[in-house]
């Protein structure tokens, strides 16, 4: 790489010949203010807030998209760079729904920053400004576009998973952001991944929250208020309370859960153990009898929403497993309520998830048991609404003692589980099990790094099991599953037996429900990356590391459910999916009328 | 916008399957000009016709409407078969244009952009339209009526609403 000298505030820096003016800035110390800026996702130069002065030009530079050039003199911090910033931010805040008060973002956003950083006193600017404006129809994504700044960075989130439903709508004054034909998120071809949200650096995207309810629940003397927590949530909770990306928090998040009052907490590894038998089986059945191959996951309600929406015929290939907490809801409801002896209608359960698509995936109908038409789970809060939840309740998370989750009937998980919220974690595990069950052995290498990382969006192996050949492909993001699935339908990609497609870059580790992080911090670590490695820490203490070697997995097939794939399985643990129409002709007459 | 008085419905869908299949190897690059070709058809771009674009040439639904909300001269509403333009340029402004808008409005009892239930009159507030002289200006269609006053309003849309 060619590298390029510069002077940036009388500091000398030296850089690749690639970077832009932030980057180098960045390198040298200095942090240029960026607002619409985000690495690799919206490079386009549009709010003007990263102005800085290049000695001999005559205009200011928006740092974002301006490239390195050898001998560059440039000023980050002159008077005249300074004056431009804050009447640009001034500008966008006469057009800002200023509730900062009352406001989901109030001290973890990018435009409060930048007001702090620059010192505004007054905003001298009061134009027309923007009335609330939201879009609260769908159970996943909460929309205000009073708050929008028009920054574009969920427009180029949405674009970088293939799927465009956010897009610059009318001009001038009028201009704002929203799905076609300006309806409500529910009613847009939408897989409600959340990586919008996880863009957005106001308040004008958030989940649909849900705190309240299990505040209520809990309240209830009646209810039986059950809390299970996913994999991925552990890996980053910790962010919220200030910790360094990547620091595993398993221990504290369940002291806070139990502090929280919940009557049972247990770990959403647990159906993901169960998962793997009934996938691991099903995949077997699929071989050896002939079936739907290859046979796709479908623990991510973002992929399945994906795949009803953009590629209906691949839907006999997705397994019909349930996700892990749908099926872990289901067998509470069920299993658990029988052994305790409380009426499924008296337990309330709720998911803890750094997903956005499973508030809505919990109220799909499919998602209620048949028999007593109970919900498997009654409400589902993210990553970000548990840490509310813990601020809340006035909790000390940094002070809280290393807990467990309850040990009884379906507390224990093994390190299979764990990974689930990784990139490659599902087929791993399944791969953990399948092995085992095929060369009838407790194989000792049980490791599949093929599968692990995030440099490439689709991965592949070729493995030989028990003189069986198994072709494997792994997928993370929407847009890397269309490619997938694209050259599939194209007949040009091998045939594969098994693939994983998790909706979100990086999997469950990245999902719309983790903390967001502000775009300047992103320029420097690939948080995929941290919080995996958190999971991938806690397999390797974990004693169990195999789905099926799980002892509570062992029992509950032993004392309810029979055999892998049996009738009450199927009952209570699949699914099916239902094609879905884009923009269909209903909800275009009643935007035309 | 002629042709759309003379084409049946299915004309219309045929017509617009032929236009998409010309551009679909084009994909976005081809958006404006299939746009334009649409509209020509349908006189307007009914939501219908942009998602049946947006699929054929492989763009999103929502970045089409954004390119049509965007530009001026697509229009999301059909046309009436009088077409009723109020000037709001400034020299209209300044003598009146708005009270003439809302007379036009509140006769024909719909707002500017919108098409009557029987498909008779749009209402269109335009941007100057270069009569400056005749202030305020309103066109019907071909016809020019100049130097109004809101008075006059009812007894000019009579004549179409006869004819
Ligand atoms: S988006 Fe930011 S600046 Fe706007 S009201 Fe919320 S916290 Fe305040
Ligand atoms: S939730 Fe996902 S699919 Fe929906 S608008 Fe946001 S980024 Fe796009
Ligand atoms: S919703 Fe958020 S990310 Fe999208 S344009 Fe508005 S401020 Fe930017
Ligand atoms: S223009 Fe550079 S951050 Fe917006």
């Amino acid at each position: 790489m060619n590298m390029v000298n510069l002077t940036i505030d009388d500091v000398q820096v030296s850089v690749p010949s690639n970077f832009t003016v932030l980057e180098a800035a960045r390198k040298a110390g200095i942090n240029i203010p960026t607002l619409c800026y985000l690495k690799g996702i919206n490079e386009v130069g549009a709010c003007r807030v990263c102005l800085v002065e290049v000695v001999g030009g005559r205009a200011l530079a928006a740092a974002c998209v301006n490239p390195v050039t050898e001998g560059m003199v440039v000023k980050t911090n002159s008077n005249r760079v300074r004056a431009t910033r804050r009447s640009t931010l001034e500008m966008i805040l006469s057009d800002h729904n200023r509730d900062c008060l009352a406001c989901i973002r109030n001290k973890n956003c990018e435009l409060q920053d930048l007001a702090e950083r620059y010192n505004i006193r007054q905003v001298t600017f009061e134009g027309k400004m923007s009335e609330p404006n939201i879009d609260d129809k769908s159970q996943s994504i909460y929309r205000d576009a009073s708050k929008c700044i028009l920054c574009g960075r969920c427009v180029a989130a949405c674009e970088k998973q293939s799927i465009s439903v956010l897009s610059f709508l009318n001009r001038g004054f009028e201009t704002k952001i929203g799905p076609a034909y300006d309806i409500s998120m529910a009613d847009a071809p939408c897989v409600y991944c959340g990586q919008c949200i996880i863009a957005c650096p106001v308040g004008a995207l958030h989940e649909k929250e849900e705190d309240q309810n299990v505040f209520d629940a809990i309240n209830d003397p009646k209810k039986h208020v059950v809390a299970q927590v996913a994999p991925a949530v552990r890996a980053a909770l910790g962010e919220e309370f200030g910790l360094p990306m990547g620091t595993r928090v398993t221990g504290k998040m369940f002291a806070a859960l139990h502090r929280l009052g919940f009557d049972k907490i247990y770990d959403v590894n647990f159906g993901a153990d169960l998962t793997i038998i009934e996938e691991g089986n099903e995949l077997l059945n699929r071989i050896n009898n002939g079936g739907k191959l290859p046979m796709i996951t479908s623990c991510s309600p973002g992929w399945v929403r994906f795949a009803e929406f953009y590629y209906p015929d691949f839907l006999d290939n997705l397994s019909t497993c349930k996700s892990p907490h749908q099926m872990e809801g289901a067998i509470i409801k069920s299993y658990y309520a029988q052994k305790k002896g409380i009426a499924p209608e008296d337990i309330f359960v709720v998911s803890v998830m750094p997903c956005t698509s499973k508030k809505t995936e919990a109220s799909r109908e499919e998602m209620f048991n048949p028999t007593t038409g109970q919900r498997d789970v009654d409400a589902v809060v993210t990553t970000r609404e548990l840490a509310r939840m813990i601020k809340t309740a006035g909790i000390d998370f940094m002070k809280l003692p290393d807990e467990g989750p309850d040990n009884d009937l379906i507390g224990d998980y093994s390190g299979a589980g764990v990974i689930f919220g990784a990139t490659g974690g599902v087929m791993e595990a399944a791969l953990r099990t399948v092995a085992d069950i095929l060369e009838e052995k407790d194989l000792p290498d049980f490791e599949y790094k093929v599968v692990r990382g995030v440099d490439a969006g689709i991965k592949e192996a070729e493995l030989n099991i028990a003189g069986h050949n198994i072709r494997v492909a792994v997928a993370h993001s929407t847009a890397a599953a269309r490619k997938l699935l694209d050259a599939i339908r194209a007949g040009t990609a091998p045939e594969y037996h098994f693939i994983e497609i998790m909706g979100c870059d990086g999997g469950c580790v990245c999902g719309g429900g983790q903390p967001q992080v502000k775009a300047q911090d992103l320029m420097d670590i690939d948080v995929r990356e941290l919080r995996a490695k958190a999971l991938y820490e806690e397999d390797e203490i974990r004693e169990i590391r195999k789905s099926h070697q799980n002892p509570d997995i062992i029992e509950l097939y032993k004392n309810f459910l029979g055999e892998a794939n049996g009738h009450m399985a199927h009952e209570l643990l699949h699914t099916h999916y239902h094609a879905r129409e884009i923009y269909p002709d209903s909800v275009l007459a009643e935007e035309e009328n | 916008m002629g042709a759309t008085k003379t084409m049946t419905h299915d004309e219309m869908v045929q017509a617009l399957d032929q236009v998409i299949q010309r551009y679909a190897a084009n994909g976005r690059n081809a958006l404006m000009q299939v746009l334009q070709e649409a509209q020509n058809i349908y006189g307007y771009l009914p939501l219908n016709v942009q998602r049946s674009i947006a699929l054929g040439l492989g763009v999103s639904v929502a970045e089409v409407y954004g390119v049509v909300s965007f530009y001026s001269f697509f229009s999301l509403t059909p046309k009436g078969d009088y077409v009723v333009s109020i000037c709001m340029g400034t020299a209209c402004y300044v003598k009146g244009s708005q009270a003439i808008l809302e007379k036009v409005e509140s006769e024909l009892g719909i707002k500017a952009g919108e098409c009557s239930k029987d498909g008779k009159f749009s209402i269109n507030a335009c941007r100057c339209i270069g009569a400056c002289g005749l202030a305020p200006v309103i066109t019907i269609n071909d016809d020019v009526y100049g130097r109004l006053s809101a008075d006059e309003i009812p007894s000019i849309l009579a004549k179409y609403k006869e004819a």
